[in-house]
């Protein structure tokens, strides 16, 4: 919904949260992913912290979307407005991530600097904001949701980094390993496969799977339904 | 037209709302009065689609709030109890935002904002934000709110609460003056409020409703209704009270206060509807007794609402 945008743009939580998060994305770049020790003209070392990055960040843009609502009643307003739920919910979610993707979109002189430095393969560059994109919509559909559980901010977002933790560490080696001893093989794909970050790690190489892109609009699918129908049930009790 | 009917809301074991049914037609300004948590603001939230009813349904303008939601909706303007509204929001772009979802556009919809603004007194305050503001503008706000998209049916759960007397003042006048064209619900705890704007008051009482009247009947049932009440200053109340009690037409007089040698009785009549002014005033011009002052109580509300709501006695 409009209104989020706008509400985004014109706080200061909006500001500091961008600045942070550019701060924070030179700094996992280029001194712990050691970009220029490398030596090669790719965003691998950038688009490797997304993930975690995202796993503190996201949750911090999505808590406030429903738990807002419910602390200031402003729900009542809007539920009582001529507009349905799924209106609302995806207005709110769409704000949100445009909203993440323009903070994205701020990583620019990155991009630059190494178009400057070498010759890097736009392709990658591409797929690999395009599933950076993706995987925050997918974090931020769980901090809907867990922001429609709750009237308090903090408790939905601890719940949204727990959540995506554990899609997170799904595809995670060490955790893959522990599986791999014991379970057997369908298994340890499939926990493998829920995982962000084995969905992500394709696009972070250049490949755009439609089995990733599917991946990640049916988590953001499933959360928002998830959010639908707590709403509904919060509303009748 | 508003039509309740069956209206029931359970939360889990508890009957919050028991099969409430009524019509309100154009015209008319109900007053919900009952005791907190008798089911007033549920009864509400049902009718403008903020909770989905356990059973039973309402029309507004004939759409119906459970299947119509929408269209129904569309029709309602809503303020709800403890006024809401974005708090990091300015008042206009508050406005604006409703104004939006209500569906206006370009030219109107800004002839709409600074329409409403005007006619809810927000000028001064047009640019600052929601959280700024004192309570009185926050509920202005949000009335302005209800108000911006000038609907039929105008449901407000509690719309003086906390507002000085000047601004209660200012939200009633502006009440009445819509009541003409449209259908306005309202809850209140202030009696005072239900003789100055409704035309009528439903009384419910846990869940239910136990009286529907126009705020004269409902006065008529006080105790007090018809009863005469007046100062004599220069004679014994005993005298005075043996000597009416014999009077035609006066049941009972009783001292109800004194002080600085003067004598406050009061008269009540045999039948309610007969008066008893002329009887008294004779008496007192026969035996030169001075009568200073005298009333005739058209019944106190407040005393009728403790009589109605009170548990033990519900036939009315």
């Amino acid at each position: 919904m409009k209104r989020e945008l706008a509400g985004y743009f014109t706080s200061p939580v909006a500001y500091v949260f961008i600045v942070i998060f550019l701060l924070l994305c030179g700094f996992f770049t280029f001194s712990i992913g050691r970009f220029y020790e490398t030596g090669q003209a790719d965003l691998r070392a950038f688009f490797e912290w997304h993930p975690w990055l995202f796993l503190f960040l996201v949750p911090a843009v999505g808590m406030r979307l429903w738990a807002d609502e419910r602390r200031d009643g402003t729900i009542e307003l809007i539920l009582t407005l001529p507009v349905s739920v799924a209106e609302l919910i995806f207005g709110k979610f769409l704000a949100a991530w445009l909203f993440l993707g323009s903070a994205l979109v701020l990583t620019f002189p990155i991009v630059i600097t190494v178009a400057y430095l070498g010759e890097p393969d736009f392709g990658a560059v591409i797929t690999g904001y395009i599933g950076s994109f993706l995987m925050a919509g997918a974090y931020l559909s769980v901090g809907c949701m867990t922001s429609s559980l709750t009237r308090s901010q903090v408790i939905s977002f601890i719940l949204t980094v727990v959540i995506c933790l554990f899609f997170l560490l799904a595809g995670w080696p060490p955790v893959t390993g522990f599986f791999t001893g014991w379970a057997p093989a369908w298994l340890v794909s499939i926990v493998e496969g829920f995982s962000f970050m084995h969905h992500f790690a394709d696009m972070e190489r250049g490949v755009l799977d439609l089995r990733d892109l599917v991946y990640y609009l049916s988590v953001m699918g499933f959360m928002l339904m998830a959010n639908g129908v707590i709403l509904q049930s919060r509303r009748a009790s | 037209m508003i039509e309740v009917k069956e209206l029931t809301k359970r939360f889990g074991q508890k009957l919050a709302v028991d099969g409430i049914s009524f019509k309100v037609g154009k015209g008319e300004v109900l007053g919900f009065l009952g005791p907190n948590a008798a089911g007033k603001s549920t009864t509400m939230r049902m009718i403008t689609g903020y909770l989905p009813p356990s059973s039973g349904t309402a029309l507004v303008g004939g759409y119906d709030i459970v299947r119509n939601s929408l269209q129904a909706r569309r029709r309602i303007g809503y303020l709800p109890e403890n006024a809401p509204a974005y708090p990091d929001m300015t008042v206009i772009a508050f406005l604006d935002f409703i104004a939006e979802v209500r569906g206006f556009t370009g030219r109107e919809r800004r002839a709409r904002v600074s329409a409403t603004i005007d006619k809810c007194f927000l000028n001064d305050v047009r640019h600052q934000q929601v959280s700024t503001l004192s309570k009185g503008y926050n509920q202005r706000v949000c009335f302005a709110q209800a108000i911006l998209h000038d609907p039929e049916y105008l449901i407000m759960d509690e719309p003086t609460d906390g507002l000085d007397p000047n601004q209660k003042h200012e939200v009633r006048s502006m009440i009445r003056d819509m009541a003409k064209d449209k259908t306005i619900i309202l809850s209140t705890h202030n009696l005072e409020e239900v003789d100055v704007v409704c035309t009528r008051v439903i009384i419910i009482a846990s869940g239910k409703i136990v009286a529907d009247k126009t705020p004269l009947e409902l006065k008529a049932l006080s105790e007090f209704h018809g009863t005469a009440c007046f100062t004599v200053c220069n004679a014994e109340p005993e005298g005075v009270i043996a000597g009416m009690e014999g009077l035609h037409g006066v049941k009972d007089v009783l001292k109800v206060g004194e002080g600085e040698g003067r004598f406050t009785l009061r008269a009540i009549p045999s039948d309610p509807s007969a008066p008893v002014a002329e009887v008294i005033v004779r008496y007192c011009l026969d035996r030169g007794i001075r009568l200073e002052n005298m009333r005739i109580e058209e019944g106190r509300l407040d005393e009728v609402f403790r009589q109605i709501t009170r548990p033990d006695q519900r036939a009315v």
